[in-house]
């Protein structure tokens, strides 16, 4: 049997989906949110990005259901207790099983058969020379290095079809249900509005990548191997659950700040706002980067003196990872937080907070009714992209040393051993490519979205009502 | 002084937002010297035709069909290029919101030198000049000390004023003012229209005036078009036109106007509101520790008294701490000094909590119907809110049903409960917060300029609903407006406040027919009126 690992941040992004499904059933309530973010979902970058952000948080869940497995007993020894392996493994390392067992020794490059470097080799009549010698797993199955193009093309025409046949079932199963529910309804203008082609499309693009991605690995490293000779790509993929979840807890961390700072601040003003305006002055003075760099190694000594509870690397990491989203989330919500208090401060001066004040309705019930629904726009522009610039704060922050613990697979780390593969001759640019690549593509994603979200909710773009 | 020769000249315009026709073919002309007043509410099209005459529409909006005339000049068929030699210098237009077409960082006279460089060509000693005469045309004083004023240090009038030599600056033939004087008090809109009319009188100019209001019509046009959802339905000489409208909304529109003597007659109920010496003061704090170093005051010692059943009117002008005070009274702004008794009790000193079974008898509706209600919520949860927290009714079906009633009472159907306010009109919308105000049974409501935002004849349905709701629930109300005209046939008794003190109250006829203090005579003569008696 194996042993499932919880890790805290597992808990939290579990806890998190769940209030988001939470937050969705809401809102269904509410026709005038539903409207606006239909808005957002009518829109083809919307809904390509949207799903583009899916998958990235599709890849990170699997990522985020931890295990370790038994080691194999002993022969002929009856033991009382199974041993586990220390090794933490994801569901997703079932899927990514071939990348991560072919290690070979060193660099190679994206689809190479020969090492990056030379080495000494004996020849069959024992004499020595230096040569690239052959990759012990990429492209093993091939008896003619040469083949190695047509072995290529093949598999990935192979690949591709596999990818529109997955794709296809989906979709159609989709289809099929929308015209059931469009013959069902004499009125089909609603689901006429969203843009199921594009959706379609861009599930289609990425299982067709998905596909190709997964069935070469098996033979090549599609995007190389670094120094120690595993796998770039699966380095890459490991990554995508530290970028996401390093977005959306550290986002999650300034949001209550921010938000309950930022309305009592403008909402009770007086002594009140003084004090949070003080606090994030005196925050936002403090260089950032300086106040994570002392916490981070703060919390490297917690970790030295009380190693007992660490018996885990992962546990380790895990640990730093969450206080680097804190630390992240603790020293940036006071941008939001003066956007809100200035529109808490504009929002409680309009007639309809005034008007509930002369019915007597108390302020938390003023907050709760009148301004906070009328600053969502503010704090959902905010989260995404609050988002994006936090996924790239960890690349910078790991650059200089200062972000996840170097066991933690991340782009930032990536990043960081690109410093030195790049200086050498000829350049090693796999590595920070795959990085680049992957964090580009979220990064982007979240933006357009964020875009759409800004058009639908802010007041000032939102077509039709105020 | 009226010539024959006709300067502006406009053939069945069309113009539409897409497929939908907003304005539908509309054909009038302008003869020199003469002002051409185009009446309509809100949404008639009156602006859009102003805008096409300058060719400023925006690009959603599209002319379909018919042609303007300019002297010789075919408007719709001259470039661009040639476009803008015309506007400015043929046709100059004044907008209604003089706040926001001023450039706030650049000087007056910058602004003024910029349209006369860009039109004529003129040196620049000949400049300074022509700017302290155009200022001085228009009424400024010290027009040399002004030009280097920035707008934020002038008044609403003086900037309107400016703007108005801006719109000279070139001698245009034709001024296009679109609701020149809404956005200012009455006294300023006197000078302001006696200023259009002196200038047409010695420019012999031709004017445009878009105006919604029928007092300033009367007043000032020779010729009137009366519009109504992209039609002009009549087009007459002004006395013509007032004597013996044709069209039923043209007669509906006249009679809007509350006729200026008929008062109601006043009652001897017992006080609901007794108000002594009341003072609204603000500090201004300075320095680190936030040290009191003086006050602001926005009230300083009214004294009035609201009896049941009554309406008082407070009339003053923008800045005389009317609406101040009215908040003061609901606590919704911290009284200085001065009690205010409430059927005898006591009500200035209350603490918050002690405060709050008061909130139930005292209520208000806003002057803004779109910032008076929280979008996000429906007209249900708008209504409920004071239900609930003031305790009325708790139990949930007997909500219901009282509020079905009062929608229904205040001509809205019971359907709309599950509607948001933004699907509703500037006229629908009070409605709502008169039933919101209405729904917690208050016995004095404080109507802080309600009817201000609102279309003529709208104006008048909301007043007539006032007056019927005061006679079925014995409601009393103060009713905070800067709106003279509208006074005689609402309120009981009138107080007039000037810079946060009462300079004039008594009973309306008294106050209306013998105004004793000189500033409550200057406010009635500045009132445009159609019976000039």
């Amino acid at each position: 049997m194996i042993l499932p690992v919880f890790l805290w941040s597992d808990l939290l992004i579990y806890t998190l989906i769940a209030s988001v499904g939470l937050f969705l059933w809401q809102l269904r309530k509410n026709p005038q949110a539903k409207k606006r973010w239909s808005g957002v979902f009518a829109s083809k970058v919307g809904m390509a990005s949207f799903i583009v952000i899916l998958f990235y948080i599709l890849i990170s869940l699997l990522d985020s259901l931890h295990y370790r497995e038994p080691l194999p007993q002993l022969n002929g020894v009856e033991q009382q207790e199974v041993a586990y392996s220390s090794e933490v493994k994801s569901v997703l390392d079932i899927v990514l099983s071939p990348l991560h067992s072919s290690n070979e020794s060193t660099y190679s490059a994206p689809f190479a058969l020969h090492s990056f470097a030379k080495e000494n080799m004996t020849d069959t009549n024992g004499a020595i020379y230096r040569d690239f010698p052959r990759l012990k797993n990429a492209g093993s199955h091939l008896t003619d290095v040469r083949e190695r193009s047509w072995d290529i093309l093949w598999r990935s025409v192979l690949a591709i079809l596999l990818g529109i046949l997955i794709a296809a079932v989906p979709i159609a199963a989709h289809k099929y249900y929308r015209n059931k529910i469009a013959q069902g309804t004499a009125d089909h203008s609603g689901s006429d509005a969203v843009p199921w082609n594009v959706a379609y499309s861009t599930v289609l693009i990425i299982s067709v990548i998905g596909c190709w991605v997964l069935s070469l690995s098996e033979f090549y490293h599609i995007l190389g191997t670094d120094k120690v000779g595993s796998d770039v790509l699966y380095q890459s993929i490991k990554a995508i659950r530290t970028g996401v979840l390093i977005g959306t807890l550290a986002t999650l961390v300034t949001l209550p700040l921010a938000i309950i700072l930022g309305i009592s601040a403008g909402y009770f003003k007086g002594w009140v706002d003084d004090v949070v305006q003080y606090t994030y002055t005196t925050l936002s003075s403090i260089p950032g980067i300086l106040l994570i760099a002392a916490s981070v190694l703060l919390i490297d000594v917690y970790i030295e003196t009380h190693a007992e509870q660490f018996n885990l690397t992962t546990l380790r990491s895990d640990f730093k990872f969450l206080a680097l989203c804190a630390i992240l989330g603790l020293t940036s919500w006071t941008g939001l937080c003066r956007m809100l208090r200035a529109e808490t401060l504009k929002v409680s001066q309009l007639d309809y907070v005034q008007a509930a004040h002369a019915f007597g309705v108390s302020h938390r019930r003023v907050i709760g009714k009148h301004i906070l629904p009328n600053v969502t726009h503010l704090i959902l522009i905010a989260i995404v992209l609050d988002f994006s610039m936090f996924v790239l704060a960890e690349a910078v922050l790991s650059y200089i040393g200062v972000g996840v613990d170097p066991d933690m697979h991340s782009w930032g780390n990536m990043i960081n051993a690109a410093r030195s593969e790049l200086s050498r001759d000829p350049v090693v640019w796999w590595s920070v490519s795959a990085a680049f690549i992957l964090m580009f593509t979220l990064v982007l994603a979240a933006n357009l979205f964020s875009d759409e979200v800004r058009n639908a909710f802010d007041p000032n773009t939102a077509k039709g009502d105020s | 002084m009226i010539t024959s020769q006709t300067v502006l000249s406009v053939h069945n315009l069309q113009v539409s937002a897409g497929s939908n026709p907003l304005v539908k073919g509309i054909s009038f002309e302008i003869k020199q010297g003469e002002i051409f007043a185009l009446v309509g509410e809100s949404g008639s099209g009156k602006s859009l035709t102003s805008l096409s005459i300058m060719r400023l529409l925006p690009e959603v909006l599209k002319i379909t069909a018919g042609e303007v005339v300019f002297g010789q000049q075919k408007i719709f068929e001259l470039t661009e290029t040639q476009m803008n030699s015309v506007r400015g210098k043929k046709i100059a237009m004044i907008f209604q919101e003089p706040q926001t077409s001023l450039n706030p960082v650049q000087t007056v006279g910058v602004q003024l030198q910029e349209v006369l460089k860009l039109h004529q060509n003129i040196n620049a000693t000949d400049l300074q000049t022509k700017l302290i005469s155009l200022l001085e045309e228009v009424g400024i004083p010290e027009p040399e000390a002004r030009l280097k004023w920035y707008p934020h240090q002038l008044s609403g009038g003086q900037k309107q004023r400016i703007m108005i030599a801006m719109a000279l600056a070139c001698e245009p033939e034709l001024l296009v003012a679109d609701e020149p004087t809404t956005a200012l008090d009455v006294t300023i809109q006197r000078q302001i229209l006696d200023l259009l009319n002196d200038l047409r009188k010695t420019r012999n100019l031709s004017v445009l005036l878009i105006t919604h209001d029928m007092g300033v019509v009367a007043e000032m046009a020779d010729t009137v078009a009366v519009m109504q959802r992209g039609e002009i339905l009549e087009q007459a000489d002004c006395n013509t036109f007032f004597a013996n409208p044709q069209h039923e909304y043209s007669k509906r529109l006249i009679n809007s106007l509350p006729k200026a003597d008929d008062f109601i007659g006043v009652n001897d109920n017992e006080s609901l509101l007794e108000v002594n010496d009341l003072k609204v003061w603000f500090a201004k704090k300075k320095g680190i520790l936030q040290r009191t170093v003086g006050h602001t005051k926005a009230v300083d010692g009214v004294s009035f008294k609201v009896n049941k059943g009554e309406t008082l009117a407070i009339v003053g002008e923008s800045g005389s701490g009317k609406t101040t005070m009215g908040k003061a009274i609901l606590r919704l702004n911290p009284v200085h000094a001065g009690s205010i008794k409430f059927k005898g009790k006591e009500l200035s000193g209350l603490s918050h909590s002690q405060f709050l079974p008061h909130r139930r008898d005292i209520q208000v509706i806003f002057q803004d119907p779109f910032s008076s209600m929280n979008p996000r919520m429906s007209v249900r949860e708008i209504i409920e809110e004071g239900m609930v927290s003031l305790k009325v009714e708790a139990n949930a079906k007997k909500r219901e049903e009282i509020m079905c009633a009062l929608l229904t009472r205040v001509g809205l159907e019971p359907e709309h409960l599950d509607r948001y306010p933004h699907e509703f009109s500037g006229g629908q919308r009070q409605r709502i917060a008169i039933a919101r105000a209405l729904a917690v049974k208050p016995e004095l409501i404080i109507c802080d300029e309600p009817t201000s935002a609102l279309d003529v004849s709208i104006r008048g349905q909301v007043l007539e609903l006032l007056n019927e709701l005061q006679q079925e629930t014995g409601v009393s109300l103060l009713f905070i407006t800067h709106d003279l005209s509208i006074v005689p046939h609402l309120a009981h008794r009138v107080a007039v406040m000037k810079d946060g003190v009462i300079v004039e109250q008594g009973t309306t006829e008294q106050v209306m027919t013998a105004p004793a203090h000189e500033y409550t005579q200057a406010l009635l003569k500045a009132v445009p009126a159609l019976y000039t008696s």
